[in-house]
């Protein structure tokens, strides 16, 4: 059994690596711009579903270490001269304007700046519960958001950053997606993991077994946020420009439909959700566009999109409370028992 | 005789009501201690300042000689104190195999990266923990379950199932919330016996909350008897089935009746 | 230092347009502490509905050329059923769900609701009509104000006022606080508990209403996005002062209110962090007394 999984695994990887081959070389960039957008998204939304769906903390602080990621990874990566050309109303501070490093470790730098943005303000915030944590790490995201508009020679105000180099490609995503998954994995699966999962179940009674709450709130609350500075990282290099307006409470809530309809506590869920969530944002941008039929212009309406995914994620959590997985994971032996209900062999029916 | 546990003096008090007055406890090694008296007397208070949920008003908490009072419920627990809850507090969406597993965290020296990399060192203890857990399960008779979400077994089994996990602590007190709770007549006679097994089995000193009278009866070495707060007797279950006190505190007698 | 240029009229100046802002913030803030109390969940919405409110007023006066008054009434009327609505749609099927779910839930329809406005008012910003009455300038000695800025406090006063009757003399207040301490104790005694929720929804909505009426004379440019601040202020407003307390939320409104105010007046060169301001206060309440100035504890049953 363990061999057949392991070979039907490395056929999936292999396929998938064949799958990025041909993406690389014959998709347009508008098709690989969104396929880098789902790998982006799947990064983001395990590092949500960490800490809202396997430790059941609703944070709702990720927008603010994201915007921390994707400004570290892009003022580390801007070459001296693009930077002394965007900061033209106030010039870069000084140790800032010739920083320059490589996208991997302005990667690594993004999101060890993010954790500790995390480790700050989890101090005080993780001693809170429920709505009182979300509210209060929404209000440390827009702190983050506000300091950023207003810290000119650093982050070069509410004009953002522009000519960040398009680094993220296919293999970054993807890479950081995959890498993203099996430490996600083997996090999970790990006694801190299921320490994590048991202040979800009952706070009181994990306190109670030895699990220090504020220790693994924190662990979980700090690894979070640097795999969101990550992402961040790589969101920037993607989309080549932001501001501080892109970091409001809207992106929070795009992972957090993400997390929802995949299923809070489901890596699988997480990882399907953000590809349905991505591609299906980008699918209903003709909602939002003025359609050409030739004969015909249908008038797009600005905003339908939203109101559309709104409405989804509302009739998921009204009828779905779980969301496409639950807290279930996929297992090759999952997926061949379902099948084989599905499409018994013919052998096993016919007497 | 060594002591175990001592209370010197501890009162709970909220706002203005006090659930507990003046309480000292004193349980040696190896003994079993009944904490008992009329719905609302303060006894899960109590267990609630013994393990640290609350931080009692007044007085001060030792535990095998060190002065635990005010601190942390999972530091207390680490000093070697577990306990069940008097309406079930499982993991209820997590296998039977991993509610026992996680009471076996604290003892995991290998740091969050090695545990993450499952490197060497935490594959060790994790190996180590799993036949503890298998033990434990197969002692308590809930290997069968292993696999079932906590919530899906019966009632019964999981009140079993909250002792494993608080065996599975490595206890030196453990404090039991109503163990009985629920059980026919059966049920609490096996339960009897049954905690007087693991007691010997595992070198444990027991303090429970209980109702049932045969419960308490059968295995105590000593009776507290609290009520409004109060601790109204203390002695063994003779002297506790004979004193007066105790007969009007459960009868409802009061002096101006 | 900063003071040499505040004369006293100055200061004035501002301190009643502290006030008026914080009695608008306070009248948005017992929406949401009143539907706290009442179902332990913040309605993320509130913003949105107090937004919609002043489109409502807009259309009133500026499309269908309404007479103020008839306008505002009709908004009222809108507003209040549109918050019966969301309270129907987005928290009752949800009621024995786990909070995390509902919360989910509310910022769904917080969302749908602005997305809502952008489709259906378009995302550019309005301008809200002026009603001469209210936005004319009067100068008091040499302080020039708009009349709103001292009716505005007088107004809140009346609606406080017209609210705690309801809430403490009333038989429908009287389940709302039923309501609000046990649900299933409340069912057993005879109190319709979904009705008192649903009126519950309504009041906060009306409240909404009339402080999006006086806040679009106040500030008379409307857009979608407009309700997001007024709303997470006028939430931390009402934890400020200890949620599930109206009068702690009046006091929260006040305090958030001129503190904005009084913060960018005395210290401009922290204009641009004004609305991280509020956001600050809040942690700081959080920190040092969770349960706001007039909050009572509430501790879990182990």
């Amino acid at each position: 059994m363990k061999r057949r999984n392991l070979a039907l695994s490395i056929i999936a990887i292999a396929l998938l690596l064949l799958f990025l081959i041909f993406a690389d070389s014959s998709l347009d960039s508008y098709q690989k711009r969104i396929l880098n957008l789902c790998a982006i998204y799947v990064i983001l939304g395990l590092s949500m579903n960490l800490i809202n769906g396997f430790t059941g903390l609703f944070s709702l602080g990720h927008a603010g270490f994201m915007a921390v990621g994707a400004y570290t990874t892009a003022l580390l990566t801007m070459s001296p001269a693009i930077k002394e050309q965007t900061f033209y109303l106030e010039p870069i501070v000084a140790p800032l304007a010739n920083l320059n490093m490589p996208f991997l470790p302005a990667l690594l730098m993004a999101g060890i700046l993010s954790a500790f943005v995390a480790f700050i303000i989890g101090a005080p915030v993780l001693r809170l519960k429920g709505d009182y944590l979300a509210i209060a790490t929404l209000g440390f995201s827009e702190i983050i958001r506000i300091i950023f508009t207003n810290t000119q020679s650093i982050t070069n105000g509410s004009l953002g950053l522009k000519s960040i180099p398009p680094h993220t490609n296919l293999w970054w995503s993807f890479g950081g997606a995959a890498l993203t998954v099996i430490f996600m994995v083997f996090l999970i699966k790990s006694s801190y993991g299921k320490a994590f999962k048991a202040i979800r179940e009952d706070e009181i009674a994990a306190e109670s077994m030895g699990i220090g709450l504020f220790k693994h709130k924190m662990l979980s609350f700090v690894t979070g946020a640097f795999i969101a500075g990550v992402g961040g990282g790589l969101l920037g290099s993607l989309l080549g420009a932001i501001n501080p307006n892109m970091f409001r409470f809207v992106l929070t809530f795009n992972v957090l439909l993400v997390i929802v309809l995949g299923g809070m506590g489901s890596i699988t869920g997480t990882v399907i959700s953000a590809f349905v969530v991505t591609s299906g944002l980008e699918y209903l941008r003709f909602l939002d566009e003025t359609i050409d039929l030739g004969f015909i212009e249908i008038p797009g309406v600005a905003g339908l999109r939203m109101v559309v995914f709104a409405l989804l994620l509302m009739m998921v959590v009204v009828f779905f409370r779980n969301g496409l997985m639950g807290t279930n994971e996929f297992s090759w032996d999952k997926l061949i028992s379902f099948l084989k209900r599905k499409f018994p062999f013919k052998k096993e029916v016919g007497h | 005789m060594t002591l175990l546990l001592k209370t010197d003096g501890i009162t709970m008090k909220f706002g203005g009501l006090t659930a507990v007055k003046d309480l000292n406890l004193e349980i040696n090694q190896g003994e079993i201690v009944a904490l008992i008296g009329p719905n609302g007397a303060g006894k899960t208070t109590a267990f609630n300042m013994i393990t640290g949920v609350y931080k009692p008003t007044e007085g001060k908490i030792h535990f095998s000689k060190k002065d635990i009072t005010g601190l942390k419920p999972h530091l207390i627990t680490k000093h070697g104190m577990a306990r069940t809850f008097q309406n079930i507090r499982l993991f209820k969406e997590l296998s039977v195999m991993d509610n026992v597993l996680i009471a076996n965290h604290l003892h995991l020296k290998a740091s969050y990266l090695e545990s993450i990399l499952h490197l060497p060192r935490y594959r060790q203890q994790k190996n180590a923990s799993v036949k503890k857990s298998e033990f434990l399960l197969e002692r308590l008779g809930l290997s069968q379950f292993k696999d079932e979400k906590a919530s899906s077994l019966p009632y019964g089994l999981q009140r079993r199932l909250e002792i494993a996990r608080a065996l599975a602590t490595d206890p030196k007190l453990l404090l039991l919330d109503e163990p009985a709770a629920g059980m026919n007549p059966k049920e609490t006679d096996d339960l009897t016996h049954f905690i007087k097994e693991i007691r010997d089995e595992f070198q444990l000193t027991i303090l429970l909350i209980e109702h049932h009278m045969s419960v308490v009866m059968g295995i105590s070495d000593r009776i507290y008897v609290l009520d409004h707060g109060i601790t109204i007797a203390v002695g063994n279950p003779q002297s506790i089935q004979n004193d007066q006190k105790v007969i009007e505190a459960y009868l409802g007698v009061s002096e101006d009746a | 230092m900063f003071f040499q240029d505040m004369t006293f009229e100055l200061f004035m100046q501002h301190l009643t347009n502290g006030i008026s802002l914080g009695s608008l913030y306070a009248l948005i803030a017992i929406g949401y502490t009143m539907v706290y109390g009442i179902l332990r969940l913040i309605n993320f919405a509130h913003g949105e509905i107090f937004m919609m409110s002043l489109y409502f007023a807009f259309y009133g006066v500026a499309m269908f050329a309404m007479p103020w008054y008839v306008a505002f009434i009709v908004t009222i009327i809108l507003t209040c059923l549109m918050g019966m609505l969301v309270e129907r749609a987005a928290y009752k099927t949800l009621r024995d769900s786990p909070r995390i779910t509902v919360m989910v839930s509310a910022i769904g329809a917080s969302f749908f609701l602005q997305n809502l406005a952008v489709v259906l008012f378009g995302g550019r910003p309005k301008a809200f009509p002026t009603v001469g009455l209210f936005t004319d300038v009067l100068k008091i000695g040499t302080v020039s104000l708009q009349r709103l800025t001292l009716m505005i406090p007088i107004a809140t006063m009346v609606f406080l006022w017209g609210l705690l009757y309801l809430v403490n003399k009333t038989k429908t207040g009287m389940a709302m606080r039923a309501v609000s301490k046990d649900h299933e104790t409340a069912r057993l005694m005879g109190v319709d508990v979904n009705r008192t929720i649903t009126i519950t929804f309504a009041v906060g909505s009306i409240l909404a209403a009339l402080g999006g009426i006086m806040w679009g004379m106040k500030f008379p440019q409307i857009q979608p996005t407009m309700g997001v601040m007024p709303g997470l202020k006028a939430f931390i407003a009402a934890v400020l002062g200890g949620i599930g307390n109206i009068h702690g939320a009046v006091i929260g409104g006040f305090l958030l209110g001129i503190g904005e105010i009084l913060l960018v007046a005395f210290l401009p060169e922290l204009t641009g962090y004004r609305d991280a301001f509020a956001f600050i206060m809040l942690i700081a309440i959080l920190l040092l007394k969770p349960t706001g100035i007039m909050g009572e504890k509430i501790s879990e049953k182990v």
